[in-house]
């Protein structure tokens, strides 16, 4: 099963805003790129060398925060109500 | 604003226990949920015991959507081509108060923050707290984007992902040692086949871990639990490793679903959810200062979760500790003083309780459990020489002694596994 065909089952309410960026200054020259096996939703692509990012799937996990050695992730909770929304969890 | 004794963040089981230990004391709560609904952003493997759960809603299996009653463990080894159980079953578990349950945490928290809410408590769902009320780094309260709500006394229980401590200069980061992460997926079956294929009667329900070839040899482990009609599927593995050996969860479970016996378990299943969560793993190492002027910390937020190799436990500790922060703030609130030396009685009370004396007991299990044997090593070895003991290749048979020896070799030295069992017998 694909990343898409799971995340498409489960229920997000996708906020405007968006709440984890990267800063793209530290992220480039990151030979790790730790974050690509950190998540779990597959947020996290590498493009032509450089790290691509989308929160539409995050699961608020948290993990790529941890992971990343450059302080290069800004996270902070998608606001109160929107993201991930678990029906059985 | 209308001004709130205490302000709880987070309505899992931690925060809802010192809620509820709170309201029934007469103090006024007000909780902070981030998801639409209490359990909208969790998940959990399935499994918890029920002690504490039964102390404050006594029979609570009774209202509870719990989906079954745990009176089977199963704990097996794997390779790509085996499977060698250890399978538990216990009459002494099969009738109430029981010992452990299988839940689901969108439904079971929702539940129990209905009944805090029942005991007075206000629960407002779909808000972030975003950051302390601080005044001369007393803590006075929480902001929710613009607003601000003061109370006397904050307890924190946001789960694994928890910042306010590290902002509140509690804690330091996290690294991806102390971490494992956890994924999941709920598998829907007709509550009839799950039944025949796990040998289930009525509310009975299995607990299965799994060792070895489903995490690559890496720390961690597979697990299966049976829901009425769904099972919940998953693997968990240190942060750490996944990051060294660039590993990735997402594959770990789909070669978890292929495997053999797993396989033939979830055939014809529907996966229905997928999820994701980190749990605190290093116990004591990681643990951070549980109070400062004003504020307490629970449950995951503090990483007070116990792993022995054999169990990986949270919501009980999660559950033990919000009642011990909610008698905390009543006795604080007696006195009218919440300062650090009035909030130290929460930390002196997991240590008379079971919380902080496991976590001292298995205060070495965590490092001991990173020893990459035992998800290598051990499971191949085991199943090598169950294979070895029940394959009949039309030649003499070797002795067991030597079957034994024979799957040591080039695995493991005696030094190894003396070694092994040593450590083993002290951390574990």
């Amino acid at each position: 099963m694909k990343i898409e065909e799971k995340l498409a089952l489960n229920k997000f309410d996708i906020d405007r805003e968006v709440h984890i960026t990267l800063e793209e200054a530290k992220c480039q020259g990151c030979d790790l790129t730790p974050c690509l096996y950190a998540c779990p939703a597959e947020c996290y692509v590498l493009r032509e060398s450089h790290v691509t990012f989308s929160y539409e799937g995050c699961l608020e996990c948290g993990s790529c925060r941890i992971a990343c050695p450059k302080d290069a992730i800004r996270w902070v909770y998608p606001r109160g109500g929107f993201g991930i929304c678990y029906q059985y969890g | 604003m209308e001004k709130f004794d205490a302000i709880v963040v987070g309505a899992g089981p931690a925060g809802c226990a010192a809620a509820y230990t709170m309201a029934r004391a007469g103090v006024k709560v007000l909780v902070f949920e981030r998801g639409k609904y209490a359990g909208a952003k969790n998940m959990w493997g399935g499994a918890f015991f029920g002690p504490l759960m039964h102390e404050l809603f006594p029979d609570f299996w009774k209202e509870a959507p719990v989906e079954r009653f745990i009176n089977r463990h199963v704990i097996s080894f794997l390779t790509p081509d085996d499977s060698l159980a250890l399978d538990f079953k216990t009459a002494h578990f099969a009738h109430p108060p029981y010992n452990g349950f299988i839940t689901l945490r969108a439904k079971f928290d929702r539940w129990l923050a209905g009944k805090v809410e029942q005991a007075g408590v206000l629960v407002a769902t779909a808000l972030e707290v975003d950051d302390l009320l601080l005044q001369d780094s007393k803590v006075k309260g929480v902001k929710v984007g613009k607003e601000e709500f003061p109370a006397d006394v904050v307890v924190v229980a946001e789960g694994a992902n928890s910042l306010l401590p590290l902002k509140a200069g509690l804690r330091k980061e996290f690294s991806p040692q102390d971490m494992k992460q956890g994924v999941k997926e709920v598998i829907r079956l007709p509550q009839k086949t799950i039944e025949e294929r796990f040998q289930l009667q009525g509310e009975e329900g299995v607990a299965m871990e799994f060792v070895g070839s489903c995490t690559r040899g890496l720390p961690g482990g597979g697990f299966l639990y049976t829901n009425k009609d769904s099972l919940s599927l998953g693997i968990v593995v240190q942060l750490e490793a996944l990051l060294k050996h660039q590993v990735k969860t997402l594959d770990l479970i789909e070669g978890f679903k292929n495997h053999p016996t797993i396989r033939e378990y979830i055939r014809d299943g529907q996966t229905v959810e997928y999820s994701a969560h980190l749990i605190p793993v290093s116990g004591l190492k990681m643990m951070p200062r549980l109070f400062a002027d004003g504020m307490l910390v629970t449950g995951d937020a503090a990483a007070l979760v116990l792993g022995t190799g054999l169990i990986l436990e949270g919501a009980n500790l999660a559950m033990a500790s919000g009642i011990a922060a909610g008698q905390t703030v009543v006795q604080a609130r007696e006195k009218g003083d919440f300062s650090p030396a009035a909030l130290q009685h929460y930390e002196d009370l997991l240590k008379e309780q079971f919380v902080l004396k496991d976590l001292h007991t298995f205060r070495e299990a965590p490092q001991f459990l990173e020893n990459e044997r035992i998800y290598q090593a051990y499971p191949q070895m085991a199943c090598e020489m169950a294979r070895k003991i029940f394959e009949n290749d039309g030649k003499p048979r070797p002795k067991t002694y030597q079957i034994m020896k024979g799957g040591l070799q080039g695995k493991l030295s005696l030094w190894d596994l003396f070694s092994d069992a040593w450590k083993a017998r002290r951390a574990i």
